[in-house]
């Protein structure tokens, strides 16, 4: 099994890296089904022609897995400049997704922390991993639980808007939702894998 | 887990083909083009004369070295029309017509074909004022390599004049970001101090970040997003091969390599808001964890005499830099005090200099320089967002990121440490971000 799961990574690991090939690849109809819904951020916020709001390298458009009735259709939940609270209609969102995950346990979710662009890159990622955890505590207060939930922290790397005013800044600290396929996800924890050739 | 042989198999498989892929990418398409944007008071005039070269291959050795030392900010170059003659023998020179030009020193040499199809570069340093022959030097090389023989020559010029060792034959590592949408692509790119000889090591659809040169400067170790998820790789700079040193739960972040080039210090989370600094050692996988208050910590910067790690932490409420004993269980200080928001700290190789990003009153974010000894403290740049200082190998200089406002593409850009000169480096296209200055070069 586990076996299994390491070839799947290595291969979802080379379609992620160009340089396994000498031109772009195509991506996978996998790679579709776990894209994130990086440009729905953009689309909430009404924000249009971003980086990733035309299918970026993250987001695609055309194909959002995942529930889309209700409160469940939206997938991000927005933050205060350096602030990991929850706000807003970000509660409703997170209470509708944890009822989901709750009635359905073999759905899986990554949470993706973001922060706009000010400050230090590897700090941001701090903060970003802080807001996807605050996500991550409420969704499992509410009856989620912890083996359905992946949290990654982008930082300032993925905005939605690209521009550098107070909106976009708005609209880039967020968490973003995204639904796994089930068997796609990448194994977690401390048995990932080790390096075969360290370097001496 | 243990790894079984079979999974050991496969993971050498993929990273044989990942390096062959690497070795044969082609050169990042985007250059970078220099420009001085602030300059000293008094500046040394010098003059470069063009060397004499053959017509095949030809690099302009002196303009490169002028563009050097000029770039320094310590040096003010007289231009070629304004020459009184262009030697290129130190017998040929005339020292009153260029005392006459206003030149303190006169620079003359020679490239010339030698056995085995190599070049030998030859030059005179020259004091205008006194006759002396301040320095020669002879340094060979392939004709590709002619460019770094020139920094090699700016390299003795900038010791001999300010008694400080120059850094310019020395590289650089940056992330670039190039295209749009769905062809957006993540490259990691090193290339020579002055942007120029750009060499492709990694390119992904996915984010990279925090490039790190080993201290020996056979290794970048770099986060590298690749299937949305964090993961810490190092990798061989002469032969591209690679491999994934940390991919836990979490945040793999912010890697920092020990003195000896052994262990990396970096930051992981698990599945937690609080990230923690540990260090790993390469040869044995050991993971020691180093930090354990409840905070944000992050951004370890090993201090060259490999006894503190320095660090960002928001355990006081905004971030400020702390260092902490690299041993578990080791005493914490605090560095920082000037402003709110201090973070991204870096150490010069003397480890005497802090260089960081602070916040002033208005929001911006700027680099800054603290003497760890005195606590004196001080802003270097004037942008909005700048970020990710490094020192230069011989501390006169730091490079940072610049994100510039509406519509404007992130450029690199360097301070000297005075923060009276100023350089730019620009791509021609995409953005640039997050250098890392490499080592001296043996």
């Amino acid at each position: 099994m586990y076996r299994r799961t390491v070839l799947v990574m290595l291969l979802a690991a080379c379609l992620g890296l160009t340089a396994c090939a000498h031109k772009p690849p195509k991506p996978s109809a996998a790679e579709q089904q776990q894209s994130t819904a990086g440009g729905e951020g953009a689309a909430a916020g009404g924000a249009a022609g971003g980086a990733n709001a035309n299918g970026g390298p993250f987001g695609n458009q055309n194909s959002i897995p995942g529930p889309q009735e209700g409160m469940l259709a939206k997938r991000t939940v927005y933050f205060d400049f350096d602030s990991a609270v929850i706000k807003g209609d970000g509660t409703d969102i997170v209470a509708a997704h944890a009822k989901y995950l709750s009635d359905h346990t073999d759905a899986r979710i990554r949470l993706e922390g973001n922060t706009d662009e000010r400050g230090s890159p590897e700090y941001n990622i701090g903060l970003g991993m802080r807001r996807a955890q605050a996500v991550r505590q409420a969704l499992l207060l509410q009856g989620a639980s912890a083996g359905q939930i992946t949290v990654t922290s982008y930082g300032a790397e993925h905005p939605v808007d690209p521009a550098h005013s107070e909106d976009a800044w708005a609209k880039n600290r967020r968490v973003d939702i995204v639904y796994l396929t089930p068997g796609m996800q990448v194994p977690q924890g401390p048995q990932a894998p080790q390096p075969p050739q360290p370097p001496q | 887990m243990k790894q079984t042989p079979r999974m050991a198999t496969l993971l050498r498989m993929f990273l044989a083909v990942l390096t062959a892929a690497w070795l044969a990418a082609p050169t990042a398409r985007a250059q970078l083009q220099i420009q001085i944007t602030s300059g000293v008071s008094n500046p040394v005039p010098i003059a470069i004369v063009p060397f004499a070269e053959a017509p095949t291959d030809y690099t302009d050795v002196a303009d490169v070295i002028q563009n050097d030392l000029v770039g320094s900010g310590r040096f003010t170059a007289l231009s070629r029309d304004r020459m009184p003659a262009k030697p290129t023998n130190a017998a040929d020179v005339k020292f009153a017509d260029w005392k006459a030009a206003g030149s303190d020193y006169v620079v003359v040499g020679q490239v010339t074909p030698i056995a085995g199809g190599q070049l030998a570069v030859d030059f005179n340093l020259l004091n205008a004022l006194t006759g002396q022959n301040i320095a020669r030097q002879r340094f060979v090389g392939s004709s590709t390599a002619l460019r770094n023989a020139a920094h090699r020559v700016s390299d003795v010029i900038y010791q001999a004049i300010t008694g400080i060792r120059g850094a310019f034959a020395t590289r650089i590592a940056y992330v670039a970001i190039v295209g749009q949408g769905a062809d957006q692509r993540f490259q990691l790119v090193i290339a020579d101090a002055d942007g120029y000889n750009q060499h492709l090591i990694l390119e992904s659809r996915f984010p990279i970040m925090s490039p790190a040169w080993s201290p020996d400067g056979q290794w970048i170790a770099y986060v590298s997003f690749e299937n949305h998820l964090s993961a810490v790789y190092v990798q061989r700079v002469l032969t591209g091969q690679r491999t994934q040193v940390s991919m836990r739960a979490g945040i793999n972040g912010a890697p920092s390599w020990s003195p000896d080039s052994r262990k990396l210090a970096l930051t992981l989370s698990g599945d937690s808001g609080h990230p923690q600094i540990y260090i790993l050692d390469l040869s044995t996988q050991q993971l020691t964890r180093i930090t354990d208050v409840p905070a944000i910590n992050t951004e370890a910067a090993w201090s060259p005499d490999g006894r503190y790690i320095y660090f960002t932490s928001d355990r006081a409420g905004e971030p400020q830099i702390y260092r902490i004993g690299a041993s578990p269980g080791s005493a914490t200080e605090r560095i920082t005090f000037t402003d709110e928001y201090n973070a991204g700290p870096h150490l010069s190789a003397d480890g005497k200099m802090l260089a960081m990003v602070t916040r002033d009153d208005s929001g911006n974010y700027r680099i800054a320089v603290q003497n760890v000894a005195t606590g004196d403290f001080r802003v270097l740049t004037h942008g909005r967002l700048d970020t990710s200082p490094s020192f230069a190998p011989n501390g006169a200089s730091i490079m940072y990121a610049v994100r510039p406002g509406q519509g404007e593409a992130g450029i690199l850009a360097t301070t000297s440490v005075d923060g009276l000169t100023g350089l730019s480096l620009k791509p021609t296209k995409g953005e640039v971000r997050d250098p890392s200055w490499g080592p001296f070069i043996q």
